[in-house]
């Protein structure tokens, strides 16, 4: 084999550890249910219509803010969102 | 030089080939000098070359190439393991100052000039470097299957953006390598979206895949570093569904050492440095970051100059002082400015010849960016060209002239910019007391003046930016380093 058969990997070579999904809930009656709004203009009348909904059907809402949509949700508040709620609804809007 | 020298012992020793006229010349000499104080001879092709001196094979080139022998015969004084005198070729008055003999070689000629070491043959050299280096470089060896297109195999791997690359096998790497005098296995930035810590070695392979040259792999790495900042927000410019992407503006005297383009088409195609640099940071962001589309890339439409988006201003016309040093840089550094843009518009004015009707034209053409009831939210490069800039320097317009006057020209009243206004639903959420305000519609020090472009027309440019300050990106400025 010629040395120009062997490549060197561009990559970054990590093997995304592979992260089981929580369990998926089946049922939201007495669960807290987490809302991010993202900071996109909007977002707060789709959350909104979430919030009623899910709290007719026995949810309790806890609301969150990302600071800004340009850029990822600070790691604290991920965290936050993962040890007070059973389950999260990430709104997009526009 | 590699870490892991083998040694030579201590004394004098020699290092010869056969295939050398002046080392089967000075094999006699050689004997007399091992006969009075002892030589350790090292061979590079005929283990038994020189006869009756016991040669040290060094057909591996092994110890040749670690102690950078250029040419045969070459004699070295080393003491307690480090080489501390060097004689090349044959010289009889060298030789005897050197080894302390005297009447050596009495038949000789007084000077011969040696031959070319085995270990820099031309043939030789890569797959040497691959050898003994190769151990410097710690990224995974990926084998092509004998029987697999290499370039196939590239693009299944989806190590390309779409266009053919080229290999990055060890020896171009080490090439790439030399580049720069940073170690390889430095950490360079942490890249967005999978927040890799990102070395050396890492951008020179992307660099050889992109097509560089070794001397550009400096360029790269500084915008490898600028765009990883807070301050840009690469993940942000990658992430969002406008059609932005990382524009590299490269200042000082390395543009003209790179051959960069700062003239006729500037911002199109045919200059290797541009095209290359721009490229691979691309491709450090997609396969070091993991940046895709379609993954954390999320754009509607993208622009073409996503495949890579790099060129040089013109200094030596430009009738204002650098981009570069107008954002802070000392002048004569060499840097990349980075800026989140858009894809180029033209403007054309062939009839302004004072900077007050050119202005008014960019300005009008510049309100448009995005949405022109959209202010303040996003910043723009201006890409002066030449015919443009000689009214701005005939009538003695500073940069900041010309950035303030465009300032007051985009600036628009409240009322215009309101939403519903001029029957369209976009606009600004403005409150009633707000109609008669003039609001600007860039920041202050936008646009961006970059001064390039060339041969003739009457034509700026204009690059639409991204959403601007801590919340989106803003332009920054990263000293070359060598």
């Amino acid at each position: 084999m010629s040395e120009s058969r062997i490549l060197l990997d561009p990559t970054s070579e990590r093997q995304p550890g592979n992260r089981p999904r929580a369990p998926r809930l089946a049922t939201v009656s007495g669960k807290t249910i987490g809302l991010l709004d993202i900071s996109k203009p909007r977002g707060d009348i789709f959350l909104d219509t979430l919030e009623a909904g899910l709290t007719e059907r026995g949810a309790t809402v806890v609301r969150y803010r990302k600071p800004t949509f340009a850029k990822p949700a600070p790691v604290d508040l991920r965290h936050e969102i993962a040890t007070q709620c059973d389950a999260v609804v990430e709104a997009l809007a526009d | 030089m590699s870490r892991e020298r083998p040694p030579l012992p201590d004394g004098l020793v020699a290092f010869v080939k056969r295939d050398c006229p002046t080392c089967e010349l000075v094999a006699p000499v050689l004997a007399q000098v091992a006969a009075q104080q002892g030589v350790t001879v090292y061979t590079q092709d005929d283990p038994a070359f020189p006869a009756g001196l016991s040669p040290e094979d060094d057909t591996s080139l092994e110890r040749s190439w670690h102690w950078e022998i250029e040419s045969v015969p070459t004699l070295l004084r080393v003491r307690q393991g480090a080489e501390t005198a060097r004689l090349e070729g044959w010289q009889r008055q060298e030789w005897e100052a050197f080894t302390g003999a005297s009447g050596l070689g009495p038949d000789l000629p007084d000077w011969r000039p040696g031959c070319g070491s085995l270990s820099v043959d031309p043939s030789l050299e890569a797959a040497l470097r691959v050898r003994f280096s190769g151990s410097k470089l710690h990224a995974r060896r990926v084998e092509v299957a004998s029987l697999e297109d290499e370039m196939e195999a590239l693009f299944a791997r989806g190590w390309t953006d779409g266009l053919p690359v080229v290999p990055p096998t060890e020896s171009r790497v080490l090439s790439m390598l030399e580049g720069t005098t940073r170690d390889p296995q430095e950490v360079v930035a942490v890249v967005a979206p999978d927040l890799v810590p990102c070395t050396v070695e890492k951008v020179a392979i992307n660099a050889v895949l992109a097509g560089c040259k070794p001397e550009y792999l400096p360029v790269v790495l500084a915008a490898v570093e600028a765009v990883c900042t807070d301050a840009f927000n690469i993940h942000g410019v990658l992430a969002t569904t406008m059609g932005v992407g990382p524009i590299i503006v490269v200042n000082g005297p390395i543009r003209r050492a790179l051959g960069m383009n700062s003239g006729i088409n500037v911002l199109g195609q045919g200059n290797r440095a541009n095209a290359s640099i721009g490229r691979a940071l691309q491709l450090v962001i997609r396969n070091v970051g993991g940046g895709r589309p379609g993954e954390v890339d999320r754009a509607t439409y993208g622009n073409p100059g996503k495949l890579g988006f790099c060129f040089a201003e013109d200094e030596e016309a430009s009738p204002w002082e650098p981009l570069s040093v107008s954002l802070g840089a000392a002048p004569g550094t060499n840097t990349v400015t980075v800026f989140a843009g858009e894809g180029p518009r033209n403007i054309l004015d062939q009839l302004a010849r004072e900077p007050e009707p050119l202005c008014r034209s960019m300005a009008a053409c510049l309100g448009s960016v995005h949405h022109p009831k959209i202010v303040m939210g996003m910043d723009c490069m201006l890409v002066v060209g030449p015919e443009h800039a000689r009214i701005f320097r005939e009538a003695g317009w500073s940069r900041q002239q010309v950035i303030e006057r465009i300032r007051e020209l985009t600036a628009r009243r409240g009322a215009e910019l309101m939403r519903g206004a001029d029957e369209m639903a976009e606009g600004l959420p403005l409150p009633e007391e707000a109609r008669d305000a003039m609001l600007p519609k860039f920041r202050e020090g936008i646009p961006l003046l970059v001064h390039a472009g060339g041969g003739a027309g009457l034509f700026s440019a204009i690059i639409g930016g991204w959403l601007t300050g801590a919340e989106g990106s803003l332009p920054v400025v990263q000293e070359i380093a060598a």
